[in-house]
């Protein structure tokens, strides 16, 4: 997937399932504040990524990922051809 | 000093209605929430007859994070909780600065378990289960759910008792408020209403097969009954202390005065007529009554052979020759199995408050065992101040609540 591709796919999956408008998305935006995400909702995230891009995420890799851009480039880098 | 328990608020979600006026109505007029299920039949069951329990919209209520903890049951017990509370006139501020208890029946949560372990076994992670999997997925989840939901910061139970599980949550409840530990506690039962949580009962061949009537299959008492229909949804009672309730204010509805329970010890799935009997009996010891003072019986008979005739002797046993008027609000709703000690509860307190008895649904013919009991057949208008209600279940768990008539008229 391209990442114009990956972004678009991205935006439209996190607003269906955190039910939030992807007007309220931008690239350097925290998924934290935009998503309200706490400790347990945060595994949704992960579990939309391990399943849409057969991606897993780990727990040290996770941390780094804190604006909508770091989750594009994070799912752009590790997906399989 | 043991306090009087009342009750002051009901709330329903079934098959019958999701109002208690709607629900009074199908009372009456006899209509019936059994259907016929293309999906169970396209998916492997013997029986595909089922109730039609309309899905309740929580978006207005919840936002995603709170409803994606909750279940099928469990948005139920959400919606019949909301309406029992605005009828106790039980809002949200006094419930925050009070003491206020819940107590459920529930004993299976099968479609969410499924799902979860689904995902797993499929991503072969655990992450896949998603955030909301493990509160849906535990037994005391209804009980978990409302209490958060409604910050109740009294006792916080789930009573698991197979198909008496509602009966015993009201049961619990009333000795807890009657013993003074507690004020008030809300009690209910919740049923998952899908396919998966009655796919093994099914293989039991337990279900009524008769899908060319559905309206006409579940038929308690009959002499051609040939199984359940398993149904489901959520009910809710508000019990308090006589005296909390004239201090909130609150609408007195009803009094329960009498609890008995009692083991089979026996079969796990054959019932038997001891013990019955026995919960029978200490209801009525309980509640210092003798049995020409229940007005009506509210029964279990599930529109099983083996279960009906067994019960229908119990009531024999203890009533001798009165002839109690009996029915089974099942032949209406099906089988609401956790759900079904509380729904049938309100179905009897509506019918109590109005002045009627709903006619046992597709009771035709008696056998030898239901002819030693008076089943009524058809719906009419009657009063009566006391009725008494069982609920069996698996394992041989017994529980029969009596309750009396308190209050004004109509509901």
């Amino acid at each position: 997937m391209t990442r114009n591709e990956i972004i678009e796919q991205v935006n439209q999956l996190l607003s269906e399932e955190y039910e939030i408008d992807q007007k309220d998305f931008s690239p350097e935006a925290s998924l934290k504040e935009t998503l309200q995400l706490d400790s347990i909702n945060l595994v949704d995230l992960v579990a939309l990524v391990q399943y849409t891009y057969k991606i897993t995420i780990p727990a040290e890799d996770l941390h780094q990922i804190k604006t909508f851009n770091d989750l594009y480039d994070y799912i752009e880098k590790h997906q399989t051809a | 000093m043991q306090n009087r328990v009342v009750i002051t608020g009901l709330g329903i979600w079934s098959c019958l209605g999701t109002t208690l006026a709607e629900v009074r109505e199908s009372l009456y007029h006899g209509k019936s929430g059994v259907i016929f299920s293309q999906q169970r039949k396209d998916a492997g069951f013997r029986s595909a007859l089922c109730t039609d329990v309309p899905c309740p919209d929580l978006k207005p209520y919840l936002n995603r994070d709170l409803r994606k903890l909750i279940p099928e049951e469990a948005q139920y017990a959400y919606i019949s909780t909301r309406q029992a509370l605005a009828h106790a006139h039980l809002d949200q501020s006094y419930i925050d600065a009070h003491e206020v208890g819940v107590i459920f029946g529930n004993d299976s949560v099968a479609e969410s378990t499924m799902r979860a372990l689904d995902k797993f076994r499929q991503a072969g992670s655990t992450l896949a289960c998603g955030s909301g999997a493990i509160f849906q997925s535990m037994n005391s989840t209804v009980t978990m759910n409302l209490a958060t939901l409604y910050h109740f910061k009294g006792i916080n139970l789930t009573a698991s008792a197979a198909c008496a599980s509602g009966s015993q949550a009201v049961g619990l409840g009333y000795l807890l408020i009657r013993d003074g530990l507690q004020d008030c506690i809300v009690c209910g039962g919740a049923q998952e209403n899908n396919m998966y949580c009655v796919a093994a009962f099914d293989g039991l061949m337990a279900f009524s097969t008769r899908e060319g009537e559905p309206t006409r299959a579940s038929r308690p008492f009959d002499r051609d009954r040939d199984g359940l229909v398993p149904g489901g949804g959520a009910a809710t009672l508000v019990l308090e202390s006589y005296d909390h309730a004239v201090r909130r204010g609150a609408p007195i509805l009803a009094e329960i005065v009498g609890w008995g329970f009692s083991g089979n010890g026996d079969h796990i799935s054959t019932p038997n007529v001891d013990g019955p009997a026995r919960s029978l009996e200490l209801s009525l010891q309980h509640a210092g009554l003798t049995p020409r003072d229940i007005g009506y019986i509210n029964a279990h008979a599930t529109s099983t052979q083996a279960g009906d005739g067994k019960e229908a002797l119990a009531i024999a046993r203890l009533f001798g020759d009165y002839r109690v008027p009996v029915t089974s609000t099942k032949g209406q709703t099906g089988h609401e199995m956790w759900m079904a000690g509380a729904s049938e509860l309100i179905y009897s307190i509506l019918m109590m408050k109005n002045d009627f008895i709903a006619g046992s649904l597709n009771f035709e013919n008696a056998d030898e065992d239901t002819a030693c009991i008076h089943v009524v057949p058809e719906t009419y208008d009657t009063h009566f101040d006391t009725f008494l209600s069982n609920s069996f279940g698996f394992g041989g768990t017994n529980s029969t609540l009596i309750v009396k008539n308190l209050g004004e008229q109509g509901l």
